[in-house]
């Protein structure tokens, strides 16, 4: 590969990635109907100039349906993601600036969250809490915590032998400076990286739990409710199945690929034994 | 070797252990009154401390978990509340259901995946591998229940070859088969796409070892070098990932259940949910944890029988 060149997982993924967030930035303030707005005269229309793909079974628009989804898994991913990111790298740099107790003790905690099953967990939590997709957000942050703790102590037990980290330590500055000021910013690539990955799992976390009906309640749109509700029409209108299911694709690979993208470009190491 | 499994065993009884503790807290100190859900808001504070008193629910908490870990340990998970019969006779009764489906979808996993990934490393930067590998990508970014609801519409709603959902019983085993197909293979692709991955990378590194080009040297033939002398070094990453991947199939065999209306534990799972049933609810998820955590159990001690080095080092 040329230096300088962008890797092609990086550049697809970014496109995917640009049109998913675009089209559910845009969603906030224009579709081209109100996503609910009912029209049960003109239910099960195929696609025309006046509804690009049709209407489902209650006459609603599915473009602007899908457009409005796309919304919401994209803010369901952004806060269960960030949520889990800042306590679990809060937590892994602890770990990893105290040692001893404290870290064997967060670390275990975090062996136990890898025991279970994320999507058992967060069947569990949806059903204590009740559906709703800031319970959804609730439980894919959690999953999240253990992920981000372990990526960010073993970046950082790493970060805390540089030298740069003893002068600091020299000049008098406790764990706490040093955690902020050194070490976190010599952690974020690696960060990042697993951010966008998790963004992946997040969306296809939360087209599974609106599927299964512990997501997203109705009219709220969700492309895994979509296809829940497409489910029963499959014999009526198999074309309903099959737009959201797309969607999921495009975001989800997007993000993949992105974050497969990324760390190829800031861990040279690992992608050169990858390419092998 | 004695030492090897005391450790290991005590560990994995100390992570179920720690494993039930969550599931019960997660069920019975999240806010909400279950007999309130149960019987509805109209019901009367005295209906619901009846109820509370058949459910055992007035007694501390820490006297209820401990109460709860010995019945189960004895097989005892109380009675559910829709049903009315004990939840392990529930259990026991859709266990074969969840159990076929799961045993299915990691043999077609392993197979798929066994297929692939050494093909794709034979191929190694050709056309063979970048099928593959794009291939793989996508099966990790498609949805098992969409993906579930694709076959349908082809094999079931289009061509008519297999049924779309529901499960006949093991009485009739041709019927039982013909349901099981898509299940499968909708659990199977998801699953193999990662783990194709992992067989690929493992053959690529063993390949480049001197054994194997000795082994070239002599003349073998390609098929027998991939397939006795390559796969059986590079089992061990691939025997971790299979090892993970069963917590994701265990999980998938929930949503694919209920895709396809088979009677199994997930199934019930989601009706005990829907229902409020639970005791039935916590039962399930403390199983299904435990399978999970058995399995990686099974695979720590496989390692050492695989690969006796391991023994050395783990001392």
């Amino acid at each position: 590969m040329r230096r300088g060149a962008i890797p092609a997982n990086l550049m697809v993924g970014g496109i995917l990635v640009a049109m998913v967030i675009g089209v559910a930035f845009i969603s906030t303030f224009w579709t081209p109907y109100p996503y609910a707005e009912l029209d049960i005269a003109n239910k099960f229309h195929g696609p025309s100039s006046a509804h690009l793909l049709g209407t489902d079974q209650l006459g609603r628009d599915v473009v602007s349906q899908l457009m409005a989804a796309a919304g919401n898994s994209m803010t369901v991913a952004v806060l269960a993601v960030l949520i889990g990111c800042s306590i679990g790298t809060a937590l892994g740099l602890l770990a990893s600036a105290k040692g001893g107790w404290v870290e064997e003790a967060i670390m275990r905690l975090c062996d136990l969250g890898f025991a279970f099953p994320a999507l058992l967990f967060a069947i569990m939590l949806a059903a204590a809490l009740g559906p709703s997709l800031p319970n959804v957000v609730i439980a894919i942050a959690f999953i999240n915590i253990p992920i981000f703790a372990r990526v960010a102590r073993a970046s950082a037990n790493q970060v805390w032998t540089r030298e740069y980290v003893y002068a600091a330590r020299a000049s008098g500055l406790g764990n706490l400076a040093i955690s902020r000021d050194h070490i976190l910013p010599n952690i974020a690539a690696p960060i990042i990286v697993q951010a966008t990955i998790e963004f992946a799992v997040a969306i296809l976390t939360e087209a599974a739990l609106s599927y299964l009906g512990l997501g997203a309640q109705p009219p709220s749109p969700s492309w895994g409710r979509m296809l829940s509700e497409a489910q029963t029409l499959m014999y009526l209108a198999p074309q309903l199945a099959i737009y959201p299911g797309l969607c999921i694709v495009t975001a989800v690979l997007g993000f993949g690929l992105l974050g497969d993208g990324l760390r190829d470009i800031t861990d040279p190491r690992l992608s050169r034994q990858r390419r092998g | 070797m004695g030492y090897f499994l005391f450790r290991r065993t005590s560990g994995f009884i100390l992570t179920l252990l720690s494993v039930s503790l969550v599931v019960f807290l997660v069920m019975n100190i999240l806010p909400g009154d279950p007999t309130l859900s149960i019987l509805g808001i109209e019901s009367t504070e005295d209906a619901r401390a009846v109820l509370r008193a058949r459910l055992g629910l007035d007694a501390p908490l820490a006297e209820r978990y401990v109460t709860w870990v010995f019945h189960a340990l004895q097989g005892d998970f109380g009675d559910s509340y829709t049903h009315g019969v004990p939840v392990i006779s529930l259990i026991v009764e859709r266990l074969p259901m969840t159990l076929s489906l799961a045993l299915s979808g990691m043999a077609l996993t392993v197979l798929l995946a066994l297929v692939l990934g050494i093909t794709a490393a034979s191929y190694h930067k050709r056309p063979g591998d970048w099928g593959v590998m794009l291939l793989s990508q996508l099966g990790i970014a498609v949805p098992a229940f969409w993906l579930s609801m694709l076959l349908v519409l082809l094999f079931a709603v289009k061509l008519r070859w297999l049924p779309p959902g529901g499960f006949p019983g093991w009485d009739d085993p041709r019927a039982a088969v013909r349901a099981l197909i898509l299940p499968t293979v909708a659990l199977a692709v998801v699953q193999s796409a990662v783990l194709a991955r992992v067989t690929r990378s493992s053959a690529l590194e063993v390949m480049r070892l001197d054994f194997v080009r000795t082994a070239r040297a002599s003349g073998f033939s390609r098929r027998r070098i991939l397939w006795g002398h390559v796969l059986p070094n590079a089992l061990i990453p691939i025997i971790t990932i299979v090892g993970l991947q069963f917590a994701g199939l265990v999980t998938g065999t929930i949503v694919i259940e209920n895709v396809f209306y088979l009677p199994g534990l997930g199934r019930l799972l989601f009706q005990s949910i829907s229902n409020r049933d639970f005791l039935t609810v916590q039962a399930l998820v403390m199983m299904f944890a435990a399978i999970v955590v058995t399995a990686n159990f099974l695979v720590d001690i496989a390692y050492v029988l695989i690969d006796p080095r391991l023994k050395a080092r783990s001392r």
